[in-house]
């Protein structure tokens, strides 16, 4: 049997559903025979390839680039997994919303800055007016909110796709798990 | 003795999804289906205040009826059949929990009310697990003036319990609801900050019924505040005393 295709992505999170994967511990040995990592924070690919089975999204689309990220995945990808509360409901990057960029900017680089008070424009990517949930973005074919979802949660929810059958994951966690 | 007790009361036979069950004219299809074992899920309402079918997560079928009936504040009559758990009514809860989500900044992670908030549980129960209407992230306040306690605005989903509780059973009436639609909101007194309200007498019950994370004590952190049940017992007092 060939082994399932996974990639994880990081967008505007924190990592806490990364390091919540992680936690599955000697669990990752057992999954580990029956998927390849293609691409992840966790490894060292450095494009997303074609023809991923499943892959794990955390974080809320914030940015240009969070933007162009999850449409690239999307196309290139079988099953979409929201993980955890930022990319199922935009969660503490959506603390901004109701102040707008402008506002947000100003208050980081400019009210709190003590040296080179100035907005960054280059290099680094511009804010979307509004941090999103990845379902308002692109087709999301499995919710896991919690923040983070407990390890046996994402181990339960692998499985399942593993298996071939969609995962309920109601009965496993919540909004702010 | 409740002098409404001394009335005769008649009795009423009903269906509800199927099972025969017979009730008090003065109860509701809420108390009966509670009374026999079958769930309705509810929000704003609690037991020991006046039920006003403000949030409409209690919403039935009722053959003939025209439209959805909330369960908490519709009497039962004669020969009526109930259905609780239709594919519509599922239908329909998970929209207006999932509308209720959309309409304010419910951030279960860092609300102080995680793990306690009936809201959230209702989420999981129903089986939310996103939103699929877009959020309309309004600006809302924090009102921290109170000694003891807050309010935040973010949270609050309009159920009323701090309103009924305030004046009902603190006889106080410090709460109210001010505007209309998605503007509405709780305020204090003459919608001034609850600190300098001369009505509250900061006997906390307010705090005490929120359904949420939108009262809280001072202090708590993020999924510190807990909720204690006290109406049943100052009910049952009341009561007696009667």
């Amino acid at each position: 049997m060939s082994k399932a295709r996974i990639a994880t992505i990081w967008l505007d999170g924190c990592s806490g559903c990364h390091m919540s994967f992680l936690d599955i511990d000697e669990r990752l040995i057992e999954l580990a025979d029956k998927i390849e990592l293609v691409y992840s924070p966790l490894v060292d690919a450095k494009e997303y390839p074609e023809n991923v089975d499943v892959v794990l999204c955390e974080g809320a689309v914030s940015n240009e680039d969070d933007l162009k990220k999850i449409l690239k995945v999307r196309a290139r990808t079988k099953i979409l997994v929201s993980l955890g509360d930022c990319a199922v409901n935009s969660n503490v990057p959506s603390m901004r919303n109701p102040f707008g960029v402008e506002a947000v900017c100003h208050r980081a680089y400019i009210e709190n800055a003590q040296l080179n008070q100035q907005i960054p424009n280059q290099v680094i990517p511009q804010l979307l007016k509004r941090a999103r949930p990845i379902h308002e973005c692109v087709k999301v074919d499995v919710f896991v909110p919690g923040c983070p979802p407990s390890a046996d949660s994402i181990y339960y929810v692998v499985s399942e796709l593993l298996a071939g059958r969609m995962p309920d994951t109601a009965s496993k966690t919540r909004f702010g798990a | 003795m409740n002098p409404s007790a001394q009335k005769t009361l008649s009795v009423k036979t009903l269906q509800i999804d199927g099972k025969d069950v017979s009730a008090r004219e003065d109860q509701t299809i809420l108390d009966v289906a509670r009374e026999n074992g079958i769930f309705i899920p509810t929000l704003c309402n609690l037991d020991g205040l006046t039920p006003i079918g403000a949030c409409r997560i209690c919403l039935v079928e009722v053959k003939g009826a025209r439209r959805l009936l909330p369960a908490c504040i519709t009497q039962v009559q004669d020969n009526m059949e109930v259905f609780t758990n239709s594919e519509t009514l599922v239908k329909y809860r998970k929209m207006i929990l999932e509308l209720l989500f959309a309409e304010r900044n419910h951030v279960c992670s860092v609300c102080v009310a995680n793990g306690h908030c009936e809201l959230q549980s209702m989420a999981q129960k129903l089986g939310v697990d996103h939103i699929r209407y877009p959020y309309l992230y309004p600006k809302l306040s924090v009102d921290a003036s109170h000694d003891r306690f807050a309010a935040d605005h973010n949270r609050c989903i309009l159920c009323q319990r701090c309103v009924r509780v305030c004046d009902e059973i603190e006889g106080a009436h410090t709460w109210d609801t001010m505007g209309r639609g998605t503007s509405a909101q709780v305020i204090t007194d003459l919608n001034q900050p609850w600190g300098t309200s001369e009505t509250c007498t900061s006997c906390g019950k307010c705090v005490q019924v929120c359904p949420t994370g939108t009262l809280f004590e001072k202090g708590r952190a993020s999924g510190e505040m807990t909720k204690r049940e006290f109406l049943p017992y100052l009910t049952l007092m009341r009561e007696e005393r009667e």
